[in-house]
């Protein structure tokens, strides 16, 4: 088996309501600070998208983004899609191109537009993620999904409600620092408790915000990459589970991610204790406590207290999404994954700024599909 | 949703019904043209028991397209007393929903596609008395 990929440039759009903005706009301005960094021309591109079908009308992505963009050559594109989770399978899919050695280098680019549609239809269109004919189709919202097990998480664990709230503040508080973040607001836990209801017992204040954004990955094999510091992709792993909620033995647990985080630090050969800083999927604020428990960072019914305890702050135990995690950096859901890996490479780069933690040298992320149907997780080493 | 696409569904909306394994037993839903613990093809289509209890619950009040008339809305998830789970949504609520709270399978219109389109059947749950 060859070598691990290494990442040699990295890209961001600050995520909002981009309104000048098409999605090939958004491509084209994370794709070329990618490339620009990085000195070489991508072989190949995957992009992560999850609604872009179904809101913008436009399916045959790759090759309409990057015809769109004209940011650089023509090269094969495809559109990777597993929900919320599509940014990351994207960069799966970029690690294998490069790992196999089929391709030299590969694009990723996770890019989503969500903020020009009235809300129903946004809710439409992330309920595709549900059991179409099954879950959808008796109108469950993907947030009543959620909601569905953070009632049993919060009951089964005997979890106080402050602690998840407590969750969103200490998200939205990185934020403020996160130049690329849509939330940049300091919230508090009477301000979380105070929101409106979506789905009982989840708030506003619970739920990341919508918005559009584009994060970009450029993958080499690591004799043609330049520079001193390089970050390798040392391993990745995907783990899956039915579509459908009512398929699952347990409703305070996502499977999906142990799974994932077995497969992807066996292939980093890393343990859960070996990570510096990790990136969770909150996409909702009962997320993040389960992802702590399903990655094997803390015991189950932990998660909760984890953050409670401030052990995820950026000098805690284990800085836990520094950069303010989907709820308050946003969550452009195609392109979510490819922000969390980016997030991680620049704090081993050391390139995070204020919101750089310290002893960056081994980072994970956890991107999430479903109602915990899909995960994938990645792990980047620092490489001397 | 297309004809044929709703068509394919009612026995499993109208009726509940799920399928059994003949190879290993095992008996599931939404109904599959395999089993999913063995795999096996050998299966039958069974109606599923119609009563059963909340696992979990969420009041909707923000709904996706279609369902706005219905808000706020009970989403549950319901162990039938065969151990089957479904997904589904209360109806006839008076009192207060908790888990473990017992329920039966009632035939019930779900949603309308448009003015022109199919009236949406299927199945809901509500407490009982």
């Amino acid at each position: 088996m060859s070598d691990n990929p290494v990442v040699v440039g990295t890209g961001l759009t600050k995520i909002g309501r981009r309104w000048e903005d098409s999605l090939s706009d958004l491509f084209a301005e994370a794709s070329r600070q990618a490339i620009e960094e990085a000195g070489i021309q991508p072989q190949v591109v995957f992009v992560g998208n999850m609604v872009a079908g179904e809101l913008d009308g436009q399916e045959h992505l790759g090759l309409a983004l990057e015809d769109g963009a004209g940011a650089f050559p023509l090269v094969p594109a495809f559109k990777v899609e597993s929900a919320c989770s599509s940014g990351g399978s994207a960069l799966l899919a970029g690690y294998m191109a490069v790992k196999s050695g089929v391709y030299d280098s590969a694009l990723v680019v996770g890019v989503e537009k969500l903020s020009e549609e009235p809300s129903d239809s946004i809710t439409t269109a992330l309920a595709e993620a549900a059991d179409a004919d099954f879950e959808s189709y008796y109108g469950a919202s993907f947030t009543s999904l959620n909601a569905l097990l953070m009632r049993s998480y919060m009951k089964d664990y005997n979890v106080p409600r402050d602690w998840l709230s407590e969750i969103a503040v200490m998200m939205h508080k990185n934020a403020v620092d996160n130049p690329y973040a849509q939330l940049r607001k300091a919230i508090t836990v009477e301000d979380v408790n105070r929101s409106r209801v979506i789905a009982d017992p989840i708030r506003l204040l619970d739920c990341s915000p919508t918005g559009d954004g584009a994060a970009a990955i450029l993958l080499t094999r690591p004799e043609l990459a330049k520079g001193d510091v390089q970050v390798e992709l040392a391993g990745m792993g995907v783990g899956v589970d039915t579509i459908g909620v009512n398929g699952r033995v347990s409703l305070s647990d996502v499977p999906a991610t142990a799974r994932a985080a077995k497969a992807a630090f066996s292939a980093a050969k890393i343990e859960p204790k070996d990570l510096n800083v990790l990136e969770v999927h909150d996409a909702f604020t009962i997320m993040a406590a389960l992802a702590l428990e399903d990655i094997g960072v803390v015991g189950k019914g932990e998660g909760a207290k984890f953050f409670h305890e401030g052990n995820a702050e950026r000098d805690g135990k284990l800085p836990v999404n520094p950069e303010g995690g989907l709820k308050a950096r946003g969550h452009p859901v195609g392109a979510t994954g490819v922000y969390g890996a980016v997030e991680v490479v620049r704090q081993l780069q050391g390139k995070a700024g204020k919101m750089q933690v310290p002893r960056a040298e081994i980072g994970a992320f956890h991107n999430l599909g479903g109602s915990g149907s899909h995960a994938v997780i990645g792990v980047f080493k620092r490489k001397r | 949703m297309t004809v044929p696409r709703y068509w394919r569904n009612i026995g499993a909306h109208y009726r509940l019904e799920g399928i059994r394994c003949k190879s290993c037993g095992e008996v599931s839903f939404p109904p599959r043209s395999s089993c999913p613990k063995c795999h096996s093809k050998d299966v039958e289509v069974v109606q599923l028991p119609r009563k059963g209890k909340v696992v979990s619950f969420s009041l909707l009040r923000s709904p996706p397209n279609g369902f706005e008339a219905y808000v706020p809305y009970y989403v549950v998830v319901v162990e039938l007393e065969n151990g089957v789970r479904v997904l589904g949504t209360l109806t006839d609520v008076f009192g207060e929903v908790k888990e473990g709270m017992e329920v039966e399978a009632v035939f019930r219109k779900i949603s309308e596609d448009g003015e022109e389109g199919l009236i949406h059947y299927g199945t809901k749950f509500r407490p009982i008395a």
